[in-house]
């Protein structure tokens, strides 16, 4: 059995790396009680919280956190009529967070995970490693099989083109689960008591033109390079589907990222789920799902974007115009999504225009 | 699985000799070679005899075995590191398992002896998954699964072509890193099997391999010699070539490659200094070969192992061959491996 870290006692990291660049985006409908764990290896940062479900409940946020709060009442006060692309009732409605940041790099996590464990025992700094992995170079052209060759103690191994060893800039790093695993739900029904034990020690690249599911419990991000693409979709209230949030979101970035030459990490850091979700709950919000990502995989696996898309924000409105013409006859919900993968773009520009701080 | 489980008739070990003396070598690794077929073919041009322990099943074949076989000039194709090629030519098992004479087994995080043989196997009789990155890696193993939105059509996989393993101590880095980087060694075991994507190009190693011979046997190819090709892996790129095409083939005709466990020990031996001191033409041939495999497309109507590796062929030439005399030689090499894979096995 894994257990979580007890980091009762660490005292909070002196040193936090991109301390000023960093935001913290977490999805909530409950409470925060989980930050106190990561107190070591989060206070020092900025947290954007963004309360879905009942704007009236108040959130508790652990002391010593300084943190800005978005209940859906100030969704709908800032977006106005554009509002109706962030879900409801679904913790895709993070993404919000992510537009409404100004800094450089995003990190996410869920209300329901904690502190891992290394296999010596340590307390894993989640955070510290998505920095790590974003701050380093990715390679996706050529694989290397010793894992991230830019790592301490490896390197590229013979045969690795040299032309490629400077690697490109890193838009996400993907990070995993120990204890309950993010299966979907037929597995959890069919494996209700299988738990992660495993620790691989590893980061790799995900090669370009190689698709893969996302998940947004464990997540960071260079929200310069990638931010406008990591829209999460409609999910929740009034939606006939649930629980595709991020992997939409993973199949458009990696798409997009695979077109502008940028990377994409996955592996290390672990963090410990606590909670497993109701999985008949989840099999109703899956359901749909499991039957289109027939029809959807093959359409990212063959979405071509123009020479011409050389922004994330054109590559992601060419991508929402291939959406339309292609998936819309699969279900009239791929006509509403490709036109809020649209207002979303227009409310990202509003609110993050490229005049005021030169960035894309 | 278990040692056990795995029918160890339907499995050979190939060997090829490069140091005469095979006892710590083969003494090392009884407890996991015990129970199986043994081919050892000795490099055809080390002069020395071999020195082989008792109580291996083990046949030995040298240069004058391959005479009888290929003929004297063709001999040549297996000289060096190649001379394992001639194992998997004879061979009449299903899978083939390969390691350097000068690794031994290694030690997982326990502390327990990795049984990389039983280990190579159970990554063969599993399915691949090339289609979609499954981020907990090997779907099949004990305690893992396909993860939240992974395809279901995708689930079943495909035939597993080659298991790629890898090394602790002296990693297979290339000679200048080696040399950059003297006390470098690898320390991390990584602990996992995953399937390498189609279309991703990647660099497989001859060190520690196995592969489904019944399968992709022919496309295992003995084929590009560096003009200063040595006796050391850092002075060859005979298996980095093999394995872009191994790879090439492999996804062409819908098959999975992995890499990841086992590790095996793989023991100090050469200097990578001494061997920069060589010009490391291999670097300039890599530059070359990348963007070749990059947008070559077989045929659809090649759907044999040998057609394949015959197109293969045929556009190394017209493409490559005016770079370098190497790819030209390849080229043919690989032709000529196809017509002896054809001659040996069909005569049996």
């Amino acid at each position: 059995m894994v257990e979580p870290a007890n980091t009762v006692g660490l005292p909070v990291n002196p040193t936090p790396l991109l301390k000023d660049e960093l935001d913290i985006v977490i999805p909530t409908i409950r409470n925060l009680d989980f930050l106190e764990m990561w107190r070591p290896f989060l206070q020092p940062y900025h947290l954007i919280i963004v309360q879905d479900g009942d704007p009236s409940k108040k959130i508790h946020v652990p002391e010593g956190y300084d943190y800005e709060l978005y209940n859906r009442n100030d969704i709908n006060r800032i977006l106005g009529p554009k509002a109706s692309c962030i879900s409801f009732k679904d913790s895709a409605c993070r993404c919000f967070g992510y537009m409404v940041s100004k800094k450089k790099y995003i990190f996410t996590i869920d209300d329901d995970c904690f502190v891992a464990k290394d296999p010596s025992g340590k307390a894993v700094n989640a955070l510290e490693q998505h920095i790590k992995n974003l701050l380093c170079p990715s390679s996706p052209f050529f694989f290397n099989t010793l894992y991230d060759p830019y790592r301490e103690g490896a390197d590229f191994v013979r045969g690795y083109p040299f032309s490629l060893r400077e690697g490109v800039s890193t838009a996400v790093s993907h990070g995993l689960w120990l204890n309950i695993p993010d299966y979907d739900a037929p597995t959890q029904l069919v494996k209700p008591k299988e738990r992660n034990t495993r620790y691989v020690d590893a980061v790799m690249t995900i090669p370009k033109g190689t698709l893969f599911p996302m998940c947004g419990m464990n997540l960071a991000f260079d929200r310069d390079l990638i931010g406008p693409a990591m829209y999460f979709g409609l999910m929740g209230d009034g939606q006939p589907i649930g629980r595709y949030d991020d992997m939409w979101a993973g199949w458009c970035i990696k798409v997009i990222c695979d077109h502008l030459s940028l990377g994409v990490k996955t592996g290390l850091p672990y963090i410990y789920h606590s909670k497993a979700s109701n999985p008949f709950v989840n099999l109703r919000k899956e359901y749909k799902g499991i039957f289109w990502q027939e029809e959807i995989i093959p359409f990212f696996q063959n979405a071509k974007l123009s020479k011409e898309a050389v922004t994330v924000q054109q590559c992601y409105i060419e991508l929402s115009k291939m959406v339309k013409e292609k998936l819309s006859s699969l279900d009239p919900y791929f006509d509403k999504l490709a036109d809020a993968m649209v207002t979303w773009i227009e409310a990202w520009d509003e609110l993050n225009p490229p005049a005021a701080n030169g960035k894309a | 699985m278990s040692s056990a489980e795995i029918n160890k008739n339907e499995v050979d070990i190939v060997i090829g000799a490069l140091n005469a003396d095979l006892t710590q070598f083969l003494t090392s690794w009884r407890p996991f070679f015990s129970g199986f077929h043994l081919i050892v073919v000795k490099d055809p041009e080390l002069k020395e005899e071999l020195n082989i322990p008792e109580g291996f099943d083990v046949d030995v074949y040298s240069k004058t075995d391959m005479e009888k076989v290929v003929g004297a000039s063709n001999s040549t194709m297996f000289s060096g590191y190649s001379c394992r090629y001639f194992g998997y030519l004879i061979s009449k098992k299903k899978y083939i398992v390969s390691i350097d004479d000068d690794c031994v087994p290694a030690k997982d995080p326990k502390g327990f002896l990795v049984d990389a043989v039983t280990q190579h196997v159970t990554n063969l009789e599993n399915p691949a998954t090339p289609l979609f990155f499954n981020t907990l890696y090997d779907p099949y193993r004990e305690g893992a699964d396909f993860v939240r939105g992974y395809p279901f059509s995708l689930r079943s996989g495909v035939p597993c072509a080659a298991s790629c393993g890898l090394w602790l101590n002296l990693a297979d880095l290339d000679a200048p890193t080696q040399a950059l980087k003297t006390e470098q060694r690898n320390t991390s075991y990584v602990d996992a099997v995953m399937t390498v994507p189609a279309k991703a190009m990647l660099p497989i190693s001859g060190i520690n391999i196995a592969f489904n011979r019944e399968l992709v046997g022919p496309a295992l190819v003995p084929a590009l010699r560096l003009a200063g090709e040595g006796k050391v892996r850092w002075e060859t790129l005979e298996d980095v070539w093999c394995g872009m095409c191994l790879k090439h083939i492999s996804d062409h005709l819908g098959y999975g490659v992995k890499t990841g466990l086992p590790y095996v020990w793989r023991n100090e031996r050469g200097d990578a200094v001494e061997s920069l001191r060589k010009k490391w033409e291999g670097m300039k041939l890599m530059e070359k070969s990348v963007p070749f495999f990059e947008s070559l497309k077989l045929p659809e109507t090649a759907l044999k192992v040998e057609d394949c590796v015959i197109e293969l062929a045929k556009a190394v030439k017209e493409q490559l061959g005016s770079d370098d005399p190497a790819f030209t030689q390849a080229a043919d090499a690989m032709v000529k491996w196809i017509q002896l894979w054809n001659s040996v096995n069909s005569s049996s």
